[in-house]
Parts: structure tokens; C-alpha cells; sequence
């Protein structure tokens, strides 16, 4: 059987390791998003020559400069469509960007909306720090209505953007979340969106030690985050907190958070989640999902397999290379309405 | 023959077909051009359509015309004035009256010459009858009603019977002319291959239309356009976008590349796109883009990856990609950029020609930001320069700018068809796999190129981007030296292309009175109007450029040993004030035309003579 044998390791984590300075702050996110994906690039059995990085432009963006494959530092907000031509080029080569809140969400809206509705095969980590870091501390199109910040000293005025709402709406077919403080959780979300045939969008919530530490404190803080945070995995009931014993269950069309033990409430009553439902909606409903009402939810929210656009792409070339008639430009030439002047 | 048929020898004649958009006069003007271009005629075609698809029916801008000219000598123009004009509907009159000759001969649709139409096009009195077309030998047919009774008894219904009006007036030229109405009965064969009926009845119109010519008296005498004579060979007739997609698909064949073009719909560049997306067959792939950031942005993505990356786009555009191209610079990744230029600014005019963008192609970004800008000079040679762009970008690792315009593109010419193995060879700089100490920013010592190492090759990863390189390593770089030295390549590495193209050419004497200079889609009228003056004896010559950035380095020879210059454009001055940038020590004269119309031969002769008469 040969789906039961182990990507073969072409590569090893030292393989990617570029030995320069990574010039983020000490206490980034970034590095621990950057010392897991070299765990993760391993197990994915991809030469390490066929793996590209892509950026924008931003903090998260230096990324690509402090990782040992090929790479592309572009434009803000571009690195989605840069990344569209790269994989639509070579559909062989395995395509990863790394972007921010700002780079794909504010500049970068539009090309973030459509490469998802191609569904490239693409893996998109968007750190999401929720405010402008390279440019010293802006809000940005996911800050919370009524931050303060430098351009909003009087408190945003603005809605804050949800990615996984625009993933779904832009008919994505992958979507994670996941936290720069855990380890094992990134490299288990990381792996799955390597896996996914298609566009595959992962939100990392960041710490900005800098210009907006602490932000998802409330989410990743020690204390709370199990009470806080719900980890989701396809095929099991949707249970977190502390004691293991809070969960989703079904009231009416509406998720509910409750306690097991109270109210009659068994294991047996939580919802049990399915990322792999061609319908959307129960994904809106969970990446929806905030404090105090409910847990953020975290893990593999979405993943649904559809044709990817090289794939389809490369088989209309393949299939008019062996149909037409023209099999060179000499041919083209002297295709149709040629006349003769003797 | 019915009547007293008198034919008539030409050397050339211009037809103009002007109509409602829905009355088919593209498809009569491409037919009759396809059965000149049978017979051997040299020809240019230019089509003038208005930006609305259906502006309303019967006025002024719902006129679409198709201007065709036609010779036994070499045809450089689709011609300033037409000696025969179509028109289908009084707006079509109206709008064409000053494009058409004295003397003309003018066929109109009389079943739509009525009060209800006058009144649409504005006229206030009855064209017909205020003795405005007195000296034009107008041809009052009834197309409408005819085709339609002929075409219903073909068993079409009356909708489609009404679209058939267009094969009458083909029927009418096929006559005027006295051309072969099987040539045009197997015109439409093809063109409605798997429309039987359709097929019919629009031949039965088309013999109709001849038909009725042999017949009337106004029609007596016909015209006669011998083949060229020293035209030998296989031609087609090709328009400038076509001819662009063309160029580059062959230019990625002979490189052993395939094309990618990353581009977003944009008047008058978009059948560039839609003609690369027909070729899958090539191995090219297409990519409509969310807009023009991503297209070309997707093709610098492309290029990164080891496609022959392109972007088709036109002036506003190409403003969108600045920033882009910027990247391409400093990343030094090949990629063309093809802008068919339009009538600006802003959306300014959508459907018509300008040459407004020299100055944004050459210096319309942020930084030291050096591209290599190439024009095009005639529709057919827009594959010449698509080709020379790919090579140009592929061997010197740097983007090119192609400019060619709303003229050129949707205009057409007999094209001598070219053997891939007459072009010129193309060798980007590739690395081996596995090559040893392979550093992203080394540079071929000639050229100052870099060399393109393309992800999925085995030893050779590496990262560029935005950011400043430290020379030959690739490392991100803030040095202040290091900076200076860059830019310095990097624009060094454009100078040096002088040394891989041709030098000005100068067309007559090196020292002729007065030197007409151009650039780009004005050529034909250019060419035109100082070839005629030179038969007739004065001095004069023209040197029209195509390479823009860097000019050939005889430019300052060929400016030199004149008693005037005259730069002719059309846009406010802008080769002339680069020339000045760069040529100091001449004077320029200029002519300067934005009117969103091409130069004609005959505004460009008066203004030779009044130079030519000023020298003492």
C-alpha cells in the first residue's frame, strides 16, 4: 500500500538554516513560526530545491531572507500574485508566502481574495499582529474597533477584518488558526496546509512585543488559553477548557458553549467537527467565534478538496499540445489565411 | 454587360466602411481586405470604433468604421482620405465627410436616409438635397430593403435577414472593383463553416449586391488594382496586437522557454491576451489577472520561476505597474512589458492612438530605475520588436518596455511571413545545477548581466527581492557604497545594450537640408510624405527610431550635418524634449498632433514644405 509509506526525508531541518542574523525583535513571533516551519519542510517530502518562500512587505515579510530556500522578497501586498505566477509557472514546486495583517489584508486585499477563489496550490501564513510593526505602530484592517494607536489616538473608527471570514468568502478551501506560543499546535497546522491540495490560508496570531504586546493576551495568556482557545480536529467532539469538560453543542441553528456534567450534557451531545464539509457555514460560525461568549477557535477549521487552478491550467496545455494541429511556431505561421504572391 | 463599363487603372485607393456598431462593417472591411490580399494587392487596414460596444443606433457615436487602403504600389498607410466611403446611415455620412476625397465616390443606404435619422445624426437640412455632395458621385442604393427580401426568401427570419446588409455592400465593391465574388463567397464558407443557412443567404445577398451594381448607371465606371509587383513570397494580413502575441511565442521557441503572460483586460492591448490564451498548443499560459498590479506582478513571479514572463497593458496601465517594474529592475529578472499606448490621461481616450507614454516608459518609476524601451513601427512589425524585446530582456537579465499603440495594434498589414530559422538566435543567461559558488548578483563581464538560476534546479538556492543587494553575494545590503555601486550596474548594465543593436538608420541623404525624425507608429506617414518630397527632388530625409533606451550610438551622427530637425510626434514634444536631454548642441523643431488620430501624409507634407521654403 503505498499510502501507508512515510514521505521519504530529502531533507533535514539544518538543510534550511541559513546561518545569517534574523533581525527580528527578541521576543517576535517570528521566530518561533520560523523554527517550526524548518521542523515542518522536513516531513513534507518536498526537495528542498523545489520549496520557495514569498513575502510582501513587512515585518513577517523579512522572512524569506532568513531560511535556506529559494526565495522572493517583493512588493506590499504583492506576494499573493507574484506567488499566482510562480505556481501557475511550475506547478511542481512547492509555494509558500508569508505575509501580515497588513500586507494581505489592507494593500494586499484584493490579490489575498483571489488567489484564494483560484485555489493555487499555495500555503499563505499570515501573521496576524492585528497593527503596522515596520512602520511603527499604525492600526491596521484587523486592529480592534477603538484601539489606540498612532494614526488612532482618539480610537479606530473602523471594523476589524476577520481572515477567516474573507477566506470563506472568497470560497477558500483551507483555513487554520493557530498561535505563535504553540509549538506543537503550529507544526500540526503547518503540516496539514502543506498537505492540502489547494490555496491553503493559516493565521498565526503574533505577538508585537513592540507595538502591540500582548494583544491576544487573552487568547494565548498561560492562565487562560485552554479555557479560552478550542482546538479543533476533524472527526472529534469540539471540547476544550482545563478540565477538558466545556464544549459546542447544537441549540436550535446556533453553537453553545456548554459544560459536560451539567444539564444532563454527555460527550455525546457536542458537536463533532467535520473540516472537510463542502458547505461553509459551520466554518463561518467557528472562525466567528470570540471572547467572552465563546473560545477562539483554533486547529484545521476548513479543508475541502477541489480542483486546484494549475492543475486544471496544465491539463488544458497538455490537452491542446495533443490536439491541435499547430506543433510550432512555423506551423502558426501558416496557419489560416496565408496568400501567395508569385 | 448591361450598361457602358468603363474600368479604370489604380495604383492605389483607399474604401472607408462606416456604419452603426451592429452593421457588420468590421467583417466587410476584413473581407474585402482578405480578397485584396488574395489577389496580391499590398495593403493597411485601420478600424476606428467608438468605446461604447452600442451606443445608440443612428448617431454620431455609435459610428464604427474600417478604413482599408489598397495598392499595386507598396502600401505604407491605411491612407489619410478615402476615394470610396460606405455609409450605411446619415451618421456615418456625416461623421466620414471630411475624411472622404473630393470627387469620391460615396455609396450610402438610401432606405435609411429619412427624417427620423437626420434628425438622430443632427443634420438640420437634407444632406441629399442642400447640395452638400455636390462633386461626389454618390450611389443611392436601396441595401436595406433588398438584402432583407433576399435573405427572408433564403428562409432567414427578419432579425438575422436585417444583418446580412453588410454582404450587399461587399456584393457593390466586389463589383466597383471588379474582383472575384467567389473569393468572398468562400470568405463566408469559412466564416460561417457550421451555419448552413446563414451561409446561403448571405451569398445569395452578397450576388444581390452585385448584381445591382452591374445595373445602375452611377456605378459605370469600375476600378482595376494590379497585385504588387515586386511583393514575392507568402504574406498574411496582420494586425500590430497580433502580431505582438506572435513575437513573443516565437522569441520563447526559439529561447526553448515558454510564454506566460500575466495581464488584465485593457483597450486597445486586450487581444494580445485573448490571442496568447489561444495557444496552449505552445505551451503558453495565460493568466487574466485581478488586475494590473497582479499581472504583472504574477509574471514577475513567473519570471522568477523560468518562464518567458510578459504584461500587456496600456498607458494608465502601465502606471499601475510602476512600482512593479521597479522590482523587475532591481531583482534584474527578464520580463516584457508591451504598452499599447492610448490617448491620456487618465482613461482620456480609450480607442485612439497617442504616443503620450514615452516619458512615463522611461522614467515613470521611483528610484534609479533604468528599463530598456523599444518601439514598434508598423503592425506587422510588432513582431519584429516583441521578438527583439524578449531577447533583449532574456539575454541582459533586465526588464523591456515595448511600446506600440491603439494604430498600430488594431491596424493591419500584408505581412511577408518570416521561418523561425531566419530569427535570431536567443541564449539567456542559465546556470548549470549544482554550479559551485553560484552567487545570485555575479555578472557576466560584457554585459553586466546577471545569471538566472530558476527554483527546482539542485544547488543553487538563493534569494532576491526588493531590497538593495550587496553586490555579487545577494545579501540585503543598507552600505552606502555598495548602493552607489548597484545603481551604477544596473544602469550600466542598459547602456551597454547599445553594443547589441542596430544603428540608426537614416532614410536618404546624411545630409539632407532637413532631417524629419520619429519614433515609433507614426512610420508609415512619416516615410510616406519624405519619400514623396524626395521624388520630387528636395532635400530631405527621415531617421525613425525604434530604439529608444539606450538610442543607437550613432544618434548624435545622424542628428549631425543638417540645416533643420524636425521632430514629429504625437504628444506634446516628448522624444523631442528626451533628444534634447541627451543631444544638446542640436536644435529641434517640432510637430506635435493629440487629437487621438494618426499623422497624415498631407498635414506632414505642409509642414515639410514651410521648413524646406525657410531655408535660405
Amino acid at each position: 500500500m503505498i499510502n501507508n509509506f512515510e514521505p521519504v526525508q530529502v531533507a533535514t531541518k539544518e538543510d534550511f538554516k541559513l546561518g545569517g542574523p534574523v533581525k527580528w525583535c527578541a521576543g517576535c513571533g517570528g521566530h518561533a513560526v520560523l523554527s517550526t516551519i524548518m521542523n515542518v519542510l522536513p516531513e513534507t517530502g518536498v526537495p528542498k530545491e523545489n520549496v520557495v518562500f514569498v513575502s510582501g512587505i513587512g515585518c513577517s515579510s523579512r522572512f524569506p531572507y532568513y531560511i535556506n530556500t529559494y526565495g522572493f522578497h517583493s512588493m506590499h501586498g504583492r506576494a499573493n500574485a507574484i506567488a499566482s505566477g510562480i505556481k501557475a509557472a511550475n506547478p511542481d514546486l512547492s509555494v509558500w508566502i508569508v505575509t501580515g495583517d497588513g500586507d494581505s489584508m489592507a494593500i494586499g486585499g484584493n490579490h489575498f481574495i483571489h488567489i484564494i477563489r483560484r485555489n493555487i496550490d499555495v500555503n499563505i501564513l499570515l501573521f496576524n499582529n492585528k497593527i503596522y510593526g515596520l512602520t511603527k505602530g499604525q492600526y491596521s484592517p484587523t486592529t480592534p474597533r477603538g484601539s489606540v494607536t498612532k494614526t488612532s489616538p482618539d480610537g479606530t473608527i473602523e471594523n476589524a477584518f476577520k481572515p477567516g471570514e474573507l477566506t470563506m468568502g472568497a470560497q477558500g478551501t483551507f483555513f487554520a488558526r493557530t498561535v505563535d506560543s504553540d509549538p506543537k499546535m503550529m507544526r500540526e497546522v503547518f503540516k496539514a496546509a502543506s498537505d492540502h491540495k489547494g490555496t491553503s490560508v493559516v493565521e498565526i496570531l503574533l505577538n508585537c512585543v513592540i507595538f502591540a504586546n500582548q494583544v491576544h493576551k487573552d487568547i494565548t495568556g498561560k492562565e487562560v488559553r485552554q479555557d479560552n482557545q478550542i482546538y479543533l480536529e476533524h472527526g472529534k467532539p469540539m471540547i476544550f477548557g482545563k478540565e477538558r469538560n466545556r464544549g459546542l453543542m447544537w441549540k436550535g441553528n446556533q453553537m453553545e458553549v456548554v459544560t459536560i456534567g451539567e444539564n444532563g450534557v454527555t460527550e455525546q451531545d457536542l458537536i463533532v467537527h467535520n473540516a472537510f464539509d463542502p458547505d461553509d457555514v459551520n466554518h463561518y460560525r467557528l472562525v466567528r467565534m470570540e471572547l467572552p461568549h465563546y473560545p477562539v477557535a483554533m486547529g484545521v477549521i476548513r479543508s475541502v478538496e477541489e480542483n486546484t487552478y494549475e492543475t486544471d491550467l496544465h491539463n488544458q496545455v497538455k490537452h491542446a499540445r495533443e490536439t491541435s494541429k499547430i506543433k510550432s511556431m512555423d506551423d502558426l505561421l501558416m496557419s489560416g489565411n496565408v496568400f501567395e504572391s508569385k | 454587360m448591361a450598361k457602358n463599363h468603363r474600368v479604370i487603372e489604380l495604383d492605389e485607393v483607399v474604401v472607408k466602411f462606416a456604419g452603426d456598431s451592429g452593421d457588420g462593417m468590421q467583417l466587410t472591411g476584413t473581407q474585402f481586405s482578405d480578397t485584396s490580399a488574395f489577389i496580391g494587392n499590398d495593403l493597411s487596414t485601420f478600424p476606428d470604433y467608438p468605446s461604447e460596444i452600442r451606443a445608440p443606433q443612428g448617431t454620431i457615436a455609435g459610428v464604427s468604421g474600417f478604413q482599408v487602403h489598397i495598392g499595386h504600389k507598396e502600401i505604407t498607410t491605411p491612407g489619410d482620405q478615402a476615394d470610396v466611403l460606405v455609409a450605411m446611415n446619415p451618421a456615418a455620412l456625416k461623421a466620414n465627410m471630411k475624411w472622404v476625397k473630393d470627387g469620391a465616390t460615396i455609396i450610402i443606404d438610401i432606405d435609411n436616409f429619412d427624417n427620423k435619422h437626420y434628425k438622430k445624426a443632427g443634420f438640420e437640412e437634407d444632406p441629399l438635397h442642400d447640395n452638400s455632395l455636390d462633386g461626389y458621385n454618390v450611389v443611392k442604393a436601396p441595401i436595406s430593403e433588398l438584402s432583407k427580401n433576399v435573405a427572408m426568401s433564403s428562409g432567414l427570419d427578419a432579425k438575422t435577414a436585417d444583418k446580412t446588409k453588410n454582404q450587399f455592400v461587399a456584393g457593390l465593391l466586389y463589383w466597383l472593383f471588379n474582383r472575384d465574388i467567389k473569393i468572398g463567397e468562400d470568405f463566408l464558407k469559412s466564416k460561417f463553416k457550421s451555419k448552413p443557412d446563414l451561409v446561403k443567404a448571405n451569398i445569395a445577398v452578397l450576388r444581390e449586391g452585385y448584381n445591382y451594381a452591374e445595373t445602375i448607371e452611377a456605378l459605370s465606371t469600375t476600378f482595376h488594382v494590379d497585385p504588387v509587383k515586386d511583393k514575392k513570397g507568402l504574406f498574411r494580413n496582420i494586425t500590430g496586437n497580433q502580431a505582438t502575441a506572435w513575437g513573443l511565442l516565437a522569441a520563447a521557441e526559439k529561447a526553448g522557454l515558454e510564454v506566460f503572460l500575466g495581464s488584465y483586460p485593457i483597450t486597445p492591448a486586450t487581444e494580445i491576451l485573448q490571442e496568447i490564451a489561444r495557444h496552449k498548443h505552445l505551451g503558453a499560459v495565460s493568466f487574466q489577472a485581478e488586475d494590473e498590479i497582479a499581472g504583472i506582478s504574477s509574471a514577475i513571479g513567473a519570471s522568477f520561476a523560468g518562464r518567458l514572463a510578459c504584461t500587456t497593458t496600456s498607458g494608465p496601465g502601465l502606471a499601475l505597474k510602476g512600482e512593479a517594474i521597479g522590482l523587475a529592475v532591481i531583482t534584474e529578472l527578464p520580463l516584457v512589458i508591451v504598452n499599447v499606448q492610448r490617448g491620456g490621461p487618465s482613461t482620456g481616450l480609450p480607442t485612439k492612438t497617442e504616443q503620450g507614454d514615452l516619458l512615463q516608459a522611461l522614467y515613470g518609476r521611483n528610484g534609479e530605475s533604468p528599463c530598456i524601451v523599444i518601439a514598434a513601427s508598423t503592425p506587422a512589425d510588432c513582431f519584429n520588436y516583441a521578438y527583439e524585446a524578449a531577447k533583449l530582456s532574456l539575454e541582459h537579465m533586465t526588464p523591456v518596455i515595448l511600446l506600440t499603440d491603439g494604430y498600430l495594434a488594431n491596424g493591419s498589414e500584408l505581412w511577408k511571413i518570416p521561418q523561425m530559422k531566419e530569427m535570431p538566435e536567443i541564449k539567456p543567461p542559465k546556470v548549470a545545477d549544482n554550479t559551485p559558488d553560484y552567487y545570485p548578483y555575479q555578472r557576466d563581464p560584457e554585459k553586466l548581466n546577471r545569471f538566472w538560476a530558476i527554483p527546482g534546479q539542485p544547488g543553487l538556492r538563493h534569494r532576491v527581492g526588493g531590497l538593495e543587494k550587496s553586490d555579487v553575494t545577494g545579501e540585503v545590503s543598507h552600505d552606502p557604497m555598495n548602493h552607489q555601486v548597484m545603481v551604477g550596474l544596473r544602469q550600466k548594465k542598459v547602456e551597454k545594450v547599445v553594443d547589441y543593436i542596430p544603428k540608426q538608420r537614416i532614410e536618404g541623404q546624411e545630409d539632407a537640408d532637413l532631417l524629419v525624425v520619429g519614433w515609433g507608429g507614426t512610420y508609415g506617414a512619416l516615410i510616406s510624405a519624405v519619400t514623396d518630397l524626395q521624388q520630387e527632388g528636395r532635400s530631405i530625409a527621415l531617421a525613425h527610431f525604434n530604439y529608444l533606451n539606450p538610442l543607437p550610438e550613432n544618434t548624435g551622427e545622424v542628428l549631425k550635418n543638417h540645416k533643420k530637425i524636425l521632430v514629429c510626434e504625437l504628444n506634446m514634444g516628448q522624444f523631442a524634449s528626451y533628444l534634447r536631454s541627451k543631444y544638446p548642441e542640436f536644435e529641434y523643431l517640432q510637430f506635435n498632433k493629440i487629437q487621438g488620430l494618426p499623422l497624415f501624409i498631407s498635414e506632414l507634407k505642409v509642414k515639410f514644405y514651410e521648413i524646406l521654403n525657410s531655408i535660405k
